[in-house]
């Protein structure tokens, strides 16, 4: 199956996908230098900013985790949302 | 992830990254393996790289998938995926390009953490290597990017892995002074 999705979809998760990404680089490179302050303050940038993107997408398209962000009072939502293969 | 045409052909040389020897799987499988001995410092990395490869995996699978979902059996036989189709049909399957499922063989442990690390490294490169070869081999705008991405990923993944060696030839000498 495969779905096309609004376009703010796609622009919501490719902004959160580079902020991810960003993170993902930093938290490598801390792993091997866990001391260096430039880093670490940018990290704590990017997690911010990365904190309103989720809301943001799944406010409106639904999880992103199967559990972590905010929980759901009504329904499933989990197993409802296109998977990252059919997009 | 993108991708902009049905292309078998590409898919039978991608799945290489799926089940090969130097793919994401086994990738994924040795980092992860070899955190539990590694000393402290290096757990972070293996365990962050390791969950990394996770991911890529899904990538691979989602441009197989992608490559292939809207091929026919002709296509499919033409492109020398009619074994595939025989065993799997369109299904994916964690096997190399040439066919030969994945074997837990592609993974070591050495008991020897720099030992490791340099079988980690060689990885990386490795796969970097077949990333190139990859990228070559199509001429869709789409999925190179995508394979230029994860070639870049590899390139930064011995990097770090490379310090990893440093950090822990510090530690070695550090011992010794006990």
């Amino acid at each position: 199956m495969s779905s096309v999705m609004p376009k703010e979809y796609y622009r919501v998760l490719e902004e959160l996908q580079t902020v991810d990404f960003v993170l993902l680089e930093l938290s490598l490179y801390l792993d091997t230098h866990p001391d260096d302050p430039h880093s670490l303050a940018q990290v704590q940038q990017f997690h911010l900013r990365r904190q309103g993107l989720v809301q943001q997408f799944e406010t409106h398209f639904g999880p992103l985790l199967e559990y972590a962000h905010s929980p759901t009072t009504a329904g499933w939502p989990w197993a409802e949302t296109p998977w990252p293969w059919q997009v | 992830m993108k991708v902009s045409k049905c292309d078998p052909r590409l898919a039978k040389s991608l799945i290489e990254q799926y089940g090969g020897a130097d793919g994401e799987l086994a990738a994924a499988l040795r980092y992860l393996n070899q955190r539990f001995t590694i000393p402290d410092k290096i757990i972070g990395l293996l365990t962050d790289i390791g969950t990394e490869e996770f991911a890529h995996l899904e990538m691979i699978a989602t441009m197989v998938y992608k490559l292939t979902k809207d091929a026919t059996v002709e296509q499919m036989e033409v492109a020398g995926l009619g074994g595939h189709l025989a065993d799997h049909g369109f299904d994916l399957y964690y096997h190399n390009a040439a066919g030969n499922p994945f074997t837990v063989t592609y993974v070591t442990a050495k008991g020897d953490p720099i030992a490791n690390l340099y079988e980690d490294i060689a990885a990386e490169e490795k796969a970097r290597a077949t990333y190139q070869w990859l990228i070559d081999m199509t001429d869709d705008v789409d999925i190179q990017d995508g394979l230029r991405f994860l070639r870049e990923r590899e390139v930064i993944h011995a990097i770090r892995f490379r310090e990893a060696v440093e950090l822990l030839k510090g530690f070695q000498e550090e011992k010794k002074v006990f």
